[in-house]
């Protein structure tokens, strides 16, 4: 009874996490702008991430459960590979929008640019003059 | 190995296929250096996701220690790509 519930929460995981990892790839063709890409790329494959990694520790705590000694093996080395994507995707995520923006690729539509006023990199320039 | 394949995973691992396919679109197409790094980021981030389903489908846990080290490995050549397109210095 227990693992008939544990393999339908399964499908189910897989079900969502394949379905948002293709709305990533369709918004990725539709958005009409990079920071717009970006937004789809990211998040919907860091959510679908999370769903389908979740269904593999699932699985591996059910084998454990019934019995088997891989079970663990697996929870632990799938927990460690999603901690590294929700480590990593966001912060990739804002290095490409900063990479982006200072590079001077304007946002589709936009009125205005506030941070175009202060660039960073000014900031730097004059305190390397400083010094 | 592919006596072991559980062949509902192969479903899976198409339709993570297919967007990799749509994300590979944007690659070429892409008109500025960004849409097409940002297309790679999610597509080795499907590929990490892919590895940890086919580490499962095969029942070998060496698939998913891949995917960690793809992970941390590819997390570091965007920012790369990052840093140099932003034209600062390293």
């Amino acid at each position: 009874m227990l693992s008939e519930i544990v393999d339908i929460i399964v499908y189910l995981f897989l079900a969502i996490g394949v379905f948002f990892n293709l709305l990533a790839g369709i918004g990725l063709l539709r958005f009409p702008d990079v920071y717009t890409r970006l937004h789809a790329g990211t998040k919907c494959t860091t959510f679908g991430s999370i769903f389908l990694c979740g269904s593999v520790i699932l699985l591996g705590l059910k084998m454990w459960y019934t019995g088997n000694t891989d079970g663990p093996v697996f929870v632990v080395h799938t927990a460690g590979a999603l901690i590294a994507i929700l480590l990593t995707n966001p912060t990739g995520a804002h290095a490409i929008a900063r990479a982006a923006h200072r590079s001077g690729v304007k946002p589709v539509r936009a009125v205005v640019d506030d941070l175009e006023n202060k660039p960073a990199k000014k900031a730097t320039k004059t305190k390397e003059a400083e010094k | 190995m592919m006596e072991n394949f559980n062949l509902e995973y192969l479903v899976v691992l198409g339709l993570l296929l297919l967007s990799i396919i749509l994300c590979l679109i944007r690659v070429v197409k892409g008109p500025t250096a960004p849409d097409r790094v940002v297309g790679l980021d999610t597509i080795n981030t499907i590929v990490i996701v892919g590895m940890v389903i086919f580490g499962i489908a095969t029942w070998n846990v060496i698939y998913i220690d891949v995917a960690i080290v793809y992970a941390l490995l590819s997390f570091i050549s965007t920012l790369f790509i990052a840093k140099y397109l932003e034209g600062g210095e390293f």
